[in-house]
């Protein structure tokens, strides 16, 4: 028996909503950068999902270059997050309120 | 023949000045001086030219075109025309040569010579329009050219008052001459003179109900209607009873303009108007009748007030207003060519008497009051002779020019008519008044013992050649132009020109009482001024009302502010308390607090938390995807 597409689907959207609550309600900036990166994966778990179920090998390459930005998007985010924490001493997110007038 | 280049010097001098003034400086008159007296020579050329029997007009320049309206920049060349011409660029060539002693050393030197070229360029293109709105337009431009010349001192607060005043009153006989256009051109549909002049006839008869959009019904005659509008103007420009008021005023400008401007140009440009228009005039008797009324009126209170004024600036400025009475009497009873005449004799010895009397304040170091004056004769003989001259030709005395054109000018107003007789009869009073005051300005300037401030009295001298030699050539003027022909050479323009019917009898009985007046004021003058210095008082006290009154000019200035001017201002002040600081500001500023406290709120979205907008952008998806899921 195989597992049906929805199954996949299901998990990955508790994936994403995981990632979207922990982005919105966490103030740790790198349990957010965490977050998104849960989001960034639920949405590969949907492309694998997709390309076994249309049985085309596309989407298994768009996940390997997804991987590859993340795994480099992570590597920007964390020197941001040491930038930051070298200027504030912290990485509370609710410290960093200067994106207003 | 290039009319062109006749305009186009002084304009060409004007913008010159006016941009690089600030480099020239004290050399402007290098610039100003040769290009008007090549318009003078043009002028000469076209003088003869129109002589010999030319006649031309044409247009130069379309400025717009819209359905039947037809704006076009244009000449029209005629006698009357050639005269003026002529008249405008030798009175404007002498000032320029008067202006370079005058102003020498002013600061605002270069400016005012690039105000007169533009002055004479707009006074050019006046006399030689070729429909109504090329007239009105330099009408205009004269005008702020007045403006602007009166202000030239304008650290003076008076001059500033009597500029502004001036403009003013302009505008209230502007006000009219607009409504006069408009009416032409819905009466005729072009503002051109021959178009005008050739559908005047058939609307002699055509009437309109002015009284039609209050329900009332009060049918005029549209010809009169335009005349009447038209002569607003003229009565503005040429400083006619009522608004006279702002050319004694206007004598806070430098002398050279009062010359030039306000007594010899531009003041009249109204009688020329209406000698222009005389077609149009002469379909319609009532605003004939107006006309010369006006003319009438003020003829005498410009005579009258000028009997006891001081600052002989002012008398001849009153002077100036009675002579135009003159003029506008005469075109008034139909006698164009004796007005124009007189119009053209008047601008050399008025000229004349202006520039002598700069002389004399100059000489002063700006003294204008007669009475701290006298005894000039011997220190300033030139000035002396040639205002002497001045005076004798605006008294009228034999053989001058004034002598012909005054005698001209009353011989045709007394064969129009009864009216015309009445008129004659003030005329000839006015002639004596004339002869007395102009006198009086005389004897007590020239002759007598010096009240001249001791400070100065001992360096009291000449001006330098550049201001005499042009009185001398005025004075040359003054007696000439009455032997040039001028009625003969005018007279064809106007066909029912009253000028042409002389009566043998009449008028050698005119001419002989004009003269007489002239000689009786003359030697009145002299019985009171030099023989029995102590009796001027006397009659002072004798008839003190009539003395306050000319002495205030009427009081017409004080009526007008109360009238006018003080009802005006205090609503205006009311205006600017309540609608303006309240209403406007209130708007403007409302306005302006509404977007602050907006943005105040809108701002409380800015929270700089990185969250908040990440929260955003999520229920915005939710909402887009709701609705694209829904719909």
């Amino acid at each position: 028996m195989t597992v049906p597409l929805s199954y996949y689907l299901v998990l990955s959207g508790i994936v994403f909503l995981t990632g979207v609550v922990g982005v919105l309600l966490r103030r740790n900036i790198i349990i957010i950068l965490l977050s998104v990166e849960l989001m960034l994966n639920a949405t590969n778990i949907n492309f694998v999902a997709f390309s076994q179920y249309f049985h085309d090998v596309a989407g298994q390459v768009f996940v390997f270059f997804a991987l590859t930005v993340a795994a480099a998007e992570v590597a920007v985010g964390l020197a941001i997050i040491i930038a930051l924490y070298r200027a504030k001493s912290t990485i509370n997110i609710d410290e960093f309120q200067l994106l207003k007038w | 023949m290039t009319y062109e280049f006749i305009p186009l010097f002084p304009l060409a001098s004007f913008l010159i000045l006016g941009l690089f003034g600030h480099w020239i400086k004290d050399k402007a008159h290098l610039v100003a001086v040769p290009a008007v007296v090549v318009s003078f020579l043009l002028s000469l050329l076209v003088f003869f030219d129109v002589a010999g029997g030319h006649q031309t007009s044409f247009p130069l320049y379309t400025w717009l075109t819209s359905g039947t309206l037809d704006i076009h920049i244009g000449f029209s060349i005629d006698r009357l025309t050639a005269v003026m011409l002529l008249l405008v660029t030798i009175v404007s060539s002498l000032v320029h040569i008067y202006t370079i002693g005058y102003m020498h050393g002013d600061p605002g030197y270069a400016r005012f010579f690039s105000y007169i070229a533009l002055f004479t360029f707009s006074m050019l293109m006046l006399v030689m329009a070729d429909n109504l709105l090329q007239l009105f337009i330099f009408w205009e431009a004269v005008g702020l050219c007045s403006y602007l010349l009166i202000g030239h001192w304008y650290d003076r607060p008076a001059a500033c008052a009597a500029a502004t005043k001036a403009f003013i009153v302009n505008r209230v006989g502007d006000f009219g001459f607009m409504l006069g256009l408009l009416l032409v051109w819905y009466s005729f549909g072009s503002l051109d003179y021959h178009e005008i002049f050739a559908r005047a006839h058939e609307s002699a008869g055509d009437v309109m109900n002015v009284l039609g959009p209050f329900g009332g019904t009060w049918d005029v005659s549209v010809l009169t209607l335009i005349c009447l509008l038209l002569f607003t103007g003229a009565v503005g420009k040429s400083a006619q009873v009522p608004l006279h008021v702002w050319l004694p005023d206007a004598m806070e400008g430098p002398t050279p303009i009062s010359a030039l401007i306000h007594a010899a140009t531009m003041v009249t440009a109204g009688v020329f108007l209406v000698a222009r228009l005389a077609p149009l005039y002469n379909l319609s008797p009532t605003a004939m009748t107006v006309v010369a009324l006006t003319g009438g009126v003020t003829m005498v209170v410009g005579a009258t007030i000028a009997l006891t004024q001081t600052d002989i600036k002012r008398i001849v400025a009153y002077s100036t207003v009675s002579q135009l009475g003159y003029m506008m009497m005469a075109c008034g009873l139909g006698a164009y060519a004796a007005g124009m005449y007189h119009l053209l004799t008047h601008g050399a010895f008025k000229a004349l008497l202006f520039l002598g009397c700069g002389s004399v304040i100059i000489a002063l170091h700006h003294e204008q009051d007669m009475r701290r004056m006298g005894g000039l004769k011997d220190k300033l003989p030139v000035t002396y002779w040639t205002f002497v001259v001045g005076s004798l030709a605006l008294a009228g005395f034999p053989l001058t020019s004034g002598f012909f054109s005054k005698d001209e000018l009353l011989v045709s107003a007394w064969s129009t008519g009864p009216l015309g007789q009445l008129l004659t009869v003030l005329g000839l009073v006015t002639a004596l008044m004339t002869a007395f005051y102009s006198f009086r300005l005389v004897f007590v300037t020239f002759w007598g013992p010096s009240h001249v401030d001791p400070h100065h009295a001992d360096h009291v001298h000449e001006p330098s050649k550049t201001m005499t030699v042009p009185l001398m050539i005025l004075a040359i003027l003054s007696i000439v132009t009455g032997y040039l022909g001028i009625p003969e050479f005018l007279g064809p323009m106007f066909e029912t020109s009253a000028g042409a019917a002389h009566e043998g009898g009449a008028a050698i009985g005119i001419m002989v009482l004009a003269t007489s007046m002239g000689l009786l004021g003359i030697a009145g003058a002299y019985y009171v001024y030099v023989l029995n210095p102590t009796l001027p008082d006397q009659f002072a006290r004798r008839w003190q009302s009539l003395y306050q009154g000319s002495l205030n000019k009427w009081y017409v200035d004080e009526a007008y502010d109360r009238a006018i001017v003080r009802p005006n201002f205090s609503a205006a002040t009311e205006l600017w308390k309540r609608v303006d600081v309240k209403v406007i500001d209130g708007a403007v500023n409302g306005v302006a607090r509404a977007i602050a406290w907006g943005g105040w709120l809108l701002r409380l979205m800015q929270s700089g938390q990185t969250q908040h907008y990440a929260l955003g952008m999520a229920l915005g998806i939710v909402v887009v995807l709701t609705v694209f899921l829904m719909f």
